[in-house]
Formats: structure tokens, sequence, C-alpha cells
């Protein structure tokens, strides 16, 4: 048996390498697909060693392998045939789902092991730190992942949601947990502490994501990523399984430098964006009546023209071409041009969409070659190079105000999309992003408003271009 | 502290800092499908709801290793296969430039 309990170590280790080896090999486009296979690999092997365990222990009751072949079937099935039909476009909330459902499991499995205890006994700091750490962690993605989730697909507003007294709410739902964690951790085992633990952490995590709205997805998705991979990692010291210990620290380590980084590309704090909204009220209604009158409008035909005597086009896209699904429309337009020796990049902002890196695979889907993905500080280099900057249903990362002093969004880097030679914006309205300022480059002398949905705008921009190209 | 506490939380602390390590050079192109790669690595956690179903002796316990063994499965197969389905997009554009060549022969 011992030697069983070796070989199961041991294997846990390689798999754990395979993860480390995998996330390593996803630096680059070229290895990333085999580091997943080298990460699927490791798993495998580490699910085959449990069930090495599971067979050996003949502890398991009829009923419990029932349950076992039940939940694994069911599940797999479920995860395999939603990751198959996923549309691209639906990606962020299906990555939000995974997070849930993870956080879930390793709450559960706190749950079992704290209920397994006999009522009354005491427990060791060893293990009710980490059950406790398990439940809140866990709980809280569990419930604020399924809010993600419903917010990106929308089923529930995507638009901040605040209440009167919310901040009052969210002290005592703390308060709460903290004292539900010490009776959970001091005190004898007592399953209402659990229940406490476990109910005001799931309410936790409704009441923090509830307040965050559509442009501030990509910080709590990645968030929320890491914080299932803590959860997962607590599970880990629950069972004293170190293969749940070093994949969770992993990830969780993985969600946190995501986290920073989309932070860091819209210059705010992680605390500030948790607390919701943009700024203050007061920033918000002060700017709404700003409206610039000068905007200038254009229609597909002009467009059209510009784009057939440009040598340099640069597509600059964001949310709304997500959400009007034209990434067929765009990676067409794209082609007409570059087979008539127009050179065509992309400026993608790194908080572009509603998850991290959401526009490189909406474009990767149709086949945009990777190298014509240009990040900030490269697409910022070749913007006083570029003839027409089109710009689709992105908003406040192409805002000038940021260069300025007292905006809401003051700091936070842009894509300089203002140094272009002539600039065509396709939206629908002069609606504002999510900040709730007017977008200054709207009003630009070089810039051309086109006023469509991003499919429809396009397909119209792709029949004017091509009569000018002579197609 | 016992040794075996000592020993997973020296692991635990040295997995975080080899995970900064390898995340932190990832670049923002690839942060989608690493991100889908790390969610399906968290579901690793299926391990441990296996090992908990086993020990299930009553109805309470029966349910919780259920919700547990279900929640994870979805994870460990959802999150790799969207991965790769994601990965493989990335792959694509050399093969469009392959047949780009071909339609070129003729």
């Amino acid at each position: 048996m011992s030697g069983l309990i070796t070989l199961v170590s041991l294997m846990y280790l390689v798999s754990a390498a395979c993860y480390v080896i995998g996330l390593h090999m996803m630096r680059t486009p070229k290895t990333a697909r085999n580091g997943n296979r080298v990460s699927a690999v490791g798993m495998i092997i580490a699910v085959i060693m449990t069930f090495l365990i599971v067979i050996n222990k003949h502890e398991a009751t009829m009923t419990g392998s029932i349950v076992l072949a039940a939940g694994l079937i069911l599940g797999l099935a479920y995860g395999t045939i939603r990751a198959r039909t996923v549309e691209m476009t639906d990606m962020p909330q299906l990555v939000s789902l995974f997070n849930a459902v993870g956080g879930g499991a390793a709450a559960a499995i706190g749950t079992f092991d704290y209920l397994s205890l006999t009522a009354g006994s005491h427990i060791s700091f060893a293990f009710s730190f980490p059950v406790a750490l398990d439940l809140v962690i866990g709980g809280v993605t569990f419930s604020g992942s399924l809010i993600a989730t419903g917010k990106l697909a929308g089923n529930i507003s995507g638009k901040p949601i605040s209440f009167p007294g919310a901040k009052l709410l969210n002290a005592i739902v703390v308060i709460v947990i903290v004292a539900a964690v010490v009776l959970t951790i001091g005190f004898p085992v007592n399953a209402w502490w659990l229940v406490l633990t476990l109910v005001a952490s799931l309410i936790f995590g409704i009441l923090m994501t509830i307040p965050i709205g559509g442009a501030d997805m990509p910080v709590v998705v990645s968030l929320l990523n890491a914080f299932t991979g803590l959860a997962v990692a607590m599970a880990g010291f629950v069972i004293d399984n170190q293969a749940l210990i070093i994949a969770g620290a992993l990830v969780g380590a993985a969600g946190t430098i995501l986290t920073l980084q989309m932070a860091a590309a819209m210059n705010r704090s992680v605390m500030n964006i948790i607390a919701g909204g943009f700024g203050t009220g007061d920033s918000n209604s002060a700017a709404a009546d700003d409206v610039p009158v000068n905007v200038k409008e254009t229609s597909p035909d002009d467009v059209g023209v510009q784009l057939a005597y440009a040598q340099n086009v640069m597509i600059v896209p964001g949310y709304g071409l997500a959400a009007a699904q034209a990434q067929h429309e765009v990676a067409e337009l794209a082609k007409l041009l570059t087979d008539h020796d127009i050179n065509v990049n992309y400026a993608i902002h790194p908080v572009a969409g509603r998850m991290p890196g959401h526009m490189n695979v909406l474009l990767a889907e149709v086949n945009v070659p990777y190298d014509q993905m240009k990040q900030l500080e490269e697409a910022n280099s070749m913007f006083e190079n570029t003839d027409v900057s089109l710009v689709i249903g992105a908003n406040d990362v192409t805002n000038p105000a940021a260069r300025r002093k007292g905006t809401a969004i003051t700091g936070m880097p842009i894509l300089d999309i203002d140094k272009s030679k002539s600039v065509v914006v396709i939206k629908r309205s002069m609606s504002t992003g999510y900040a709730g300022i007017q977008n200054e480059l709207f009003s630009d002398d070089q810039t051309h408003m086109l006023f469509a949905d991003a499919k429809k705008g396009l397909q119209d921009i792709i029949a004017s271009t091509k009569e000018y190209l002579d197609e | 502290m016992s040794q075996e506490l000592y020993t997973n939380i020296a692991i635990f602390v040295l997995s975080i800092l080899v995970g900064f390590e390898v995340i932190s050079k990832i670049p923002s192109t690839l942060h989608t499908p690493m991100m889908s790669g790390a969610n399906a690595i968290h579901g690793v956690v299926v391990v441990g709801t296996i090992l908990i179903a086993l020990e299930a002796h009553s109805v309470l316990f029966y349910v919780i290793a259920f919700i547990a063994v279900f929640l994870a499965s979805i994870n460990v197969s959802g999150g790799y296969v969207v991965t790769d389905r994601m990965l493989q997009m990335f792959s694509k554009p050399k093969k469009t430039d392959d047949q780009k060549q071909d339609g070129g022969d003729k």
C-alpha cells in the first residue's frame, strides 16, 4: 500500500510539472496548443492515479461509486458540449462559468470534510484554517462568477448596479464572514458555523460583483480566476493533496498577474474597480452634459474612397465589434485591402472587450495573422504613419482626454489614434463609453463618424471599397 | 507546526512564485487562452472531489460529493476543450497562407 502511495505521490508531482511546463509553452502562439496538451496529459495522469487509490482502497460504497460515476459522466459531458458549441463571442461568460464551478467544487470539498468531523470535537488550526479560507474564497468565487457570467451573457444588466446602503450592507456581510471564520477556526466543530460562513460568503460574492460594470469585466474575470485557484489550493490543504496545492497556487499567481496588468491598463487600482462604478457620480453627470456638437458625419461611400487610396490602415476593435459579431466582416475588409497591397494592422488595447485578450481571440477566429495584431506600445508607434484608422466599437481606450488632468480616465494608457492622418469611427450613436464621458477624438478635425451597427457599417464599407478598387 | 503542514505551505509558496515567473511574460494576444488554460488547470480539483466521493456514507454526503464531482468535471473537461479550440484558431493562419500559395500555383 505504501508503495502505491509513493507511486501516486510521485505521479502527482509529474502532473504538477506538466502544468508548469504547459503554462510555460503558452507564451508563444507556436507552442501554445501543445502546451495546453501537455497540461491535459498532466491532468489525465492525476486522475488515473486518483482512481488507482479509489480501486485499491475498496472503501467506496456502491451508492458512492454510482454518485461518483454519475457526477463524472454528467459533468464531463456538459463541460465538453458547452466548450465545443460556444460561440467565440460568448467566450468571456464561459470562462467565468468555469471559474464558478471550480470555486464551487473547492467549497464543496471543504464542506464535506468539515461536516465529516464529529460535532463538538476540537480540531487543529492546521485543518480549520484552510477549511475556513476554502469556504470563503470558494463561496465568493462561486456566486460572484455566476453573477459575472450572467452580466457577460446579458441575463443580468451589465451596468453597475448600486443601491442605497450597499456599502453598509457590504460591511455587515464582511463582519459576519470574519466572525464565522473565527467561530470555525477557534471553536469546536458545529455545522452552523459552516453554514454561516458559506451563506455569508455566497452573499458577499453577489454584492461584490453586482456593482461592477461592463468595461471592468476583464479585471473581474481574471480576479475571480485567481480566487478559484486559491480556493482549490486551500481545498488541497484540507485533504492534504499536493496536486491541488501546486495547481491552485499556479492559477492563483496567473490570475493575480493578469488582474494587475488589466488594472494597470486602465490606470485604476483593483480596489477601486471592486468598489464599483467609474469615478464618482458627480463626474459622470457633469461630463454627460458636455456633448460635442461639431462631429462630422460620413458615409460608407466616403470611407470606401479613403480606404481604397490609403497605404497604411489601422483597425481598432473594441467591445462593439464583439457585440455585433462583426469579426468576419472585419477580416473580409482586411483581406480585400491586403490583396490590393494596402497594409492592414490591428491596434489592440489590453482591456478592449470583456476579458483579457478578448479581441485577439475574435480576430484569430477569422484567421487574422498573429503578427498583424499590434499591442498598445507597438501600435502607438505606428499611428503617425497611418493613413486611415478605422475604429470599430472602441471608445474610452481611444479618448485623448486621458492625457489631460481631471477627467474620469486621466492617466489611462490609450491608443494614440488622433495621431493618424484620418480617423473613421463606426459607432451606433454618440452614447458615451463605460467611463461616462464624451470622447474628444470624435470631435477632432480628422475624425469622421459613421453611425451604424458595426456589422452593417462594415458590409457597406466593403461594398464601396470594392467599387473604388475596381473589383 | 507539523512537518506535513510545513511541507504543504512550502509547496504553496514556491508554486506561487513559479506561477508569477512563468506567467509574467505572456503576450497580451494570448491572455484569453492562457486564462482559459489556467482555468482548466484548476480543474485538478476533480482529483479532490473523487477522493471525497469514496468516503461518502450517507445521503447528505452523497449529495455534497455529487455536486462537487459534477462541478469539477465541468471545469476540467470544458476548460481543456475550449482552450484547445481557441489555440487551434491561433495556429490557423499558417493554413490559410498555405492555401493562398496553393491558389497562386494554379
